[in-house]
């Protein structure tokens, strides 16, 4: 513990930094379209379509076809595998595309949650193995960052300690190998929100599901300055009888990351979680309307949260691609606002984009 | 790891954090008077005084009786136990003297290092047994805030990962106890000068020393809004041969407190260790001009630093006090201006510029 042994050169560390600064750039965040082919089967369902690789490419084609409006909205867009080397109709890369708007490339590299033998139905998260050689790889093929989900749930008996240290201690590991390749990690170590916790248990929770996570990234010697983290919000279980105010989830989330997140972190972009979209901007929105100091960025990682609309509008049908193009849009522009803290459209009369995105015990 | 047992109230936190706020207003640090019997001996020797408890009454007076200059730079004093209890020549307490200022009367609380068997040398601290009862009795005794030292040292073995993590441990206990008591923590993970090693490898300690002892704070369940933290700066060992500038000392300190020391904390008062008293002054001063975030008050804690040049002017006379007071009352303005990057240092070729390097400092 008392010698270093340089584990990145000062230009290394310069270009993470520099790449999560883009990433989350004043009034951008993140696409998340990285879901995986079972998740994108639960999507498609929902509104009639089949789950094929064609398909798959064609409702990526709608989001990533999206026209200038959003190079100021989205600063990155997570890719599953198989998209990356995916193409347009015309045979354009989807790679090529989304970097010629100025968005950054990330890929999604863990390899889904598997038991913790010993615990009431908790996880970890496996892909580490020749995760090196596979982050050289995507660096190759044009990822400047990656994302790795770890999932812990809250319940009488949850989270253990075990499955707190052991996900703290994954994604570090994750984290430390990303570096190593100029890769940013964006670290998620996402609590679920089902259950019927009330916002101050979920807050508690967060709190030391954080500050295990950045001990363990201080124990593998990653460079704060170059990840970003995706936590969820705090915010009560989906089945708790209370409900609470967009400025109470606000103030709970802002005072769980103060008093976890170191400030070298450059960014914290929250993922969505069950929450609809708007919802979700409502809330990004009061989080950055938080009075209390918050020296991260503080922006967005939706995945449902910016697609739900755009899904419902395409339902697979060729002509509805344009329209469905331009729900995402509208999305995005609102997040956008919202992580400036300048989100003013919608007054929690939840519309279409009202509709709850809950899916119970998700698991991607 | 998944009910919360609540520590505090939301009233025992709303006191906690209005005191640690107190202590570090815009433009006020803390005088730290809370030197052991022990360490005043070797403040008086040099000065030729003798190293009794009227001299050291007297001593502390001089600092004490200040003029209202003084209220607006220093937002906290802590007291050794003997102190506490003492009185100004008239008879009026001294910690009812600093609190009816408006200063926030604090009190050392631990009792000292002890070695860590198996180690090359290092220590831990004691001073948890009956800590409760004390703390307790100290806040009738009018102190709001409590300090406790852990000692780190480098070298080619240390710090250990027992001597990281066991001085984490204790410190966290001791901010745990004091907050149920209404006292709000100053944590010091002290880690010495002693060394040749140079800028980047005490940075390198401090961020590993202020992780762990942030997962013991977290662990113990301690309010962070309601703590202070008392840091080194980072600066090369005092024996490294490769000198920095200031701007350089301020960067490697701000980056190792941003890469640890979560935003809750309400605020980070620096101790001196060996450095002149004009050098801590422009430290701090630069410290407070880093240009990266620094969502925490950034202010002092000052033992030596405030005291040096007042030492040396009374020098145990009666008729050196009031010269002495005014040498305080100087420094005390000096860091004020620091802690807003707003001092201008008139060089170092003054007294204020020699170094008060003692080796291996223990108290």
């Amino acid at each position: 513990m008392t010698h270093q042994s340089p584990t990145l050169s000062e230009a290394q560390k310069r270009e993470l930094h520099e790449t999560a600064l883009r990433i989350v750039s004043p009034g951008k965040g993140i696409l998340a379209a990285d879901e995986s082919v079972g998740s994108m089967a639960k999507r498609l369902a929902q509104v009639g379509v089949e789950n094929t690789e064609e398909n798959r490419r064609q409702y990526r084609q709608i989001l990533f076809s999206a026209d200038d409006r959003v190079s100021g909205c989205i600063g990155g867009i997570i890719f599953f595998h198989e998209t990356l080397y995916q193409n347009s109709d015309t045979g354009i890369p989807f790679v090529k595309m989304i970097r010629d708007r100025g968005i950054l490339v990330g890929i999604k590299v863990d390899k889904g949650v598997v038991p913790l033998a010993g615990t009431f139905g908790e996880t970890t998260t496996q892909g580490l193995d020749g995760l090196s050689d596979r982050c050289a790889q995507y660096k190759k093929d044009g990822a400047v960052f990656a994302k790795w989900r770890c999932v812990l749930k809250v319940s009488e008996t949850n989270p253990s300690t075990l499955a707190i240290t052991d996900n703290a201690n994954v994604l570090a590991r994750y984290s430390s190998i990303c570096q190593q390749h100029g890769i940013v990690p964006i670290i998620e170590p996402e609590i679920l929100p089902d259950g019927d916790h009330d916002l101050k248990r979920s807050q508690y929770i967060t709190e030391k599901v954080l500050t295990a996570v950045y001990k363990a990234m201080s124990d593998h010697h990653v460079y704060l300055e170059g990840t970003l983290l995706k936590p969820n919000m705090v915010t009560s279980g989906h089945s708790c009888s209370t409900k609470y105010s967009p400025e109470e989830v606000a103030m709970a989330t802002v005072t769980a990351l103060r008093r976890t997140v170191p400030p070298a972190v450059t960014g914290v972009a929250f993922l969505s979680g069950g929450q609809s979209e708007e919802e979700a901007t409502v809330h990004l929105n009061a989080i950055n309307n938080c009075p209390l100091a918050k020296p991260w960025i503080l922006s967005f990682s939706f995945g449902r949260a910016l697609q739900a609309s755009a899904l419902r509008a395409w339902r697979g049908h060729k002509e509805n691609e344009k329209g469905a193009t331009e729900q995402f849009i509208k999305k995005a522009e609102a997040n956008s606002l919202a992580s400036q803290g300048k989100y003013t459209g919608g007054d929690n009369n939840y519309t279409d984009a009202g509709q709850r995105s809950y899916g119970s015990c998700h698991a991607y | 790891m998944t009910h919360q047992y609540p520590a505090l109230t939301t009233e025992q936190k709303k006191e906690l954090q209005e005191i640690a706020e107190r202590i570090t207003a815009p433009g006020k640090g803390i005088l730290a008077a809370d030197e052991s019997t022990g360490s005043m001996g070797k403040r008086l020797n040099p000065i030729g005084v003798e190293n009794t408890e009227e001299n050291r009454r007297r001593y502390r007076q001089l600092l004490f009786t200040a003029d209202q200059r003084m209220d607006s730079c220093i937002g906290g004093v802590i007291f050794f136990h003997e102190t506490l209890y003492q009185n100004t020549d008239d008879g009026t307490n001294f910690s009812k003297l600093i609190k009816d200022r408006g200063i926030v009367v604090g009190i050392k609380v631990d009792k000292g290092v002890v070695p860590l068997a198996g180690t090359d040398g290092e220590t831990t601290t004691q001073g948890l047994d009956g800590l409760s009862e004390r703390c307790a009795q100290y806040k009738k005794d009018g102190a709001d805030f409590a300090k406790w030292r852990s000692v780190l040292k480098i070298s080619e073995n240390t710090p250990s990962e027992l001597a990281i993590m066991e001085n984490a441990n204790v410190l966290a206990r001791y901010a745990s106890i004091c907050q149920q008591n209404g006292i709000v923590p100053i944590v010091e993970p002290e880690i010495l000068p002693d060394g040749e090693h140079d800028l980047k490898r005490c940075q390198y300690v401090s961020e590993k020393v202020l992780a762990a002892v942030y997962k013991a704070l977290s662990d113990h369940h301690v309010y962070l809004e309601g703590t202070l933290l008392k840091p080194n700066m980072v600066t090369p060992g005092h024996s490294c041969p490769t000198k920095v500038s200031h701007e350089e000392i301020a960067m490697a300190t701000v980056t190792a407190l941003r890469r640890t020391v979560p935003p809750a904390v309400t605020g980070v008062t620096f101790l001196s260790g060996g450095q002149s008293e004009e050098d801590a002054s422009i430290n701090l001063n630069a410290i407070n001009n880093c240009p990266l975030t620094k969502p925490w008050a950034l202010t002092f804690s000052y033992g030596r630093a405030l005291q040096a040049s007042a030492l040396n002017a009374w020098r145990g006379e009666l008729s050196k006090e009031k010269a002495a007071t005014e040498e305080f009352i100087k420094r005390a303005e000096a860091n004020s201006l620091a802690a807003l990057g707003k001092y201008q240092s008139s060089g170092s070729g003054t007294a204020a510029g020699k170094s008060l390097y003692v080796e291996n400092h223990a108290y």
